[in-house]
């Protein structure tokens, strides 16, 4: 894992704003010698829903997990350029990605709990975090399920497998075991292409409730419904094989799905391609 | 054109039918066989006293001690080595050369016929360390026989953790330690004994190795430096030198229930393990 800091890196809008997030500059992101992401800037917006879309394979996910380098784990992937998160730089040498990715927790596509009872799934970020008192954990789990909305549905089958929820449920059990851990930023990608439209619902009523104190960024295929939970709205695309993938526009969503300043994201929104 | 298709599915399905049989049949036979002879011959007395006599009358009980014991004492050694080779391999190794020189190594040892193995412990722990024909002779050969079988079956049970189990262990902030020892080892577990369990199992029914290295001398062992006479060797002597064919068949009948037995539990524990995790 490389990681070099590029001379743009302090140019366009100041990274102390109060209201940005997340800031990325410049960013470039390669498997290999295959470069995935050419040039990336944006500012992500606290307390906000901030929504990834575009064409599969366009390196929405990719780009996602830069924010809490995931990417690290996979062999021979290198990023160039700045991202900031509350101004600090997070591929700085002094930052270590296991802290980082405890204040940026991450959803999967498939929903992913752990093959032990649900108390122990949400305790499970605790506990690696030292958490050992029983009261102590009691209260994070009761509160961590109730902020995922799945208080009610469990709360008397607490000893029971993770795995035996719905699918539904078992996303929302991995929403609450992420929250467990107090996350200021809640990356999603893909939570709902999984799950059942009853369940979708319910997840995106969450983020409405969630948004007020995490910020979240979610990547979906799903327009309906980027354009229903999300804030802002950025548009990523691959033109051509090969290439890497760019972001073509990002604005305030509700301006991204009425009046796209670019000729390719009204292409892809009104259904032309992808 | 038509007929003809019918009538070629017809014998492929007639072909896998009478070879999928035929399995069956085979294992029945053996089973059977080993069950109609050995059956009279089995009793408490048989199980829990020592032969007398000089056809070996009476019962097997020192042979039994023997057997659980050098097969215990051979899982106790080869687990840990086994485990730590397989999370190394699967986990931590750079998956290069080296990696698949180790595993090539392995998968040869595993086809290592047995005799030799015996052999090589025969010179390297009674006579070369001088440990002498003992049942820690016999346990040492014998992890050398059941390391290969759990060091793979430990590295596929890890590899079969999904990834995205693993992630969402790294993505609540998990070094890779605490993902390794809390998320992808007790998910593997199950598998990882059932590994053990059929290992035990073969370890249970082999009879080259502790021939060369725990002896072929009756006696109860107590510590791990005394001798023994495994059940497989007894029936061996008891079958060829003609001495009590009757004895032979109830042993074969006991080691063949102490396998199945191994067989059953490692399902069992395989089967109980998917329920729960629902």
């Amino acid at each position: 894992m490389n990681h070099t800091l590029v001379e743009h890196a302090s140019d366009s809008t100041p990274l102390a704003d109060s209201s940005v997030k997340i800031a990325v500059r410049g960013l470039d992101f390669y498997y290999g010698d295959f470069q995935a992401l050419a040039d990336i800037t944006c500012d992500i917006e606290d307390n906000a829903v901030t929504a990834f879309i575009g064409p599969s394979g366009c390196g929405k996910s990719t780009f996602l997990r830069c924010f809490n380098r995931m990417n690290d784990l996979i062999i021979g992937t290198k990023v160039e350029g700045l991202i900031t998160l509350d101004g600090q730089d997070i591929y700085a040498p002094g930052i270590d990605p296991v802290d980082l990715r405890r204040r940026v927790g991450m959803i999967f596509q498939q929903p992913n709990p752990f093959p032990m009872t649900i108390y122990d799934n949400v305790a499970y970020g605790p506990r690696l975090h030292g958490m050992r008192k029983k009261a102590d954990l009691d209260e994070v789990v009761e509160t961590s399920l109730k902020r995922a909305n799945l208080w009610k549905e469990v709360k008397d089958i607490l000893g029971r497998g993770g795995l035996t929820l719905s699918g539904g449920q078992q996303q929302r059990l991995c929403i609450a075991r992420v929250l467990a851990v107090q996350p200021d930023v809640l990356l999603m990608d893909e939570p709902c292409s999984a799950i059942d439209p009853t369940s979708v619902q319910k997840i995106e009523d969450l983020m409405a409730e969630l948004k007020s104190s995490v910020t979240i960024i979610i990547v979906t295929h799903n327009m309906q419904q980027a354009a229903r939970v999300s804030d802002e709205t950025a548009f990523f695309l691959q033109e051509e094989m090969g290439q890497p993938a760019i972001l073509v526009e990002f604005g305030r969503t509700a301006d991204i799905f009425t009046s796209p300043k670019d000729k390719r994201t009204e292409d892809y929104i009104t259904g032309r391609f992808g | 054109m038509k007929d003809m298709k019918r009538i070629t599915n017809a014998i492929a399905i007639g072909a896998f039918w009478l070879a999928g049989l035929t399995t069956v049949f085979i294992l029945g036979a053996v089973i059977v066989y080993v069950f109609v002879n050995g059956i009279g011959h089995i009793s408490p007395a048989f199980i829990f006293t020592r032969p007398h006599g000089v056809n070996a009358e009476g019962g097997i009980w020192p042979m039994i001690v023997a057997t659980l014991y050098v097969t215990g004492l051979a899982m106790v050694i080869v687990t840990p080595i086994a485990v730590l080779a397989a999370v190394y391999l699967a986990e931590y190794a750079v998956q290069g050369r080296l990696v698949r020189i180790i595993r090539f190594a392995a998968d040869t040892l595993a086809g290592v016929p047995s005799i030799v193995m015996g052999l090589f412990g025969l010179a390297l722990f009674v006579e070369g360390l001088g440990i002498g024909f003992s049942v820690l002779s016999g346990a040492l050969a014998l992890s050398f026989l059941m390391l290969p079988i759990v060091m793979r079956t430990t590295e596929e049970a890890i590899r079969a953790v999904p990834k995205y189990i693993r992630w969402g262990s790294y993505g609540l902030g998990a070094t890779k330690w605490q993902t390794v020892s809390r998320i992808v080892l007790p998910s593997a577990m199950p598998r990882i004994i059932t590994g053990l369990i059929l290992a035990t199992g073969r370890a249970v029914g082999e009879t080259a190795v502790v021939i060369f290295t725990m002896g072929t001398m009756i006696f109860t062992p107590v510590l791990p430096t005394d001798p023994g006479r495994s059940m497989t060797v007894h029936l061996y002597q008891m079958a060829m030198e003609g001495i009590n064919l009757p004895a032979a068949f109830g042993t074969a009948l006991l080691l063949m229930v102490m396998i199945l037995f191994f067989n059953l539990s490692a399902r069992w524990l395989l089967r109980r393990n998917r329920r729960m995790q629902g």
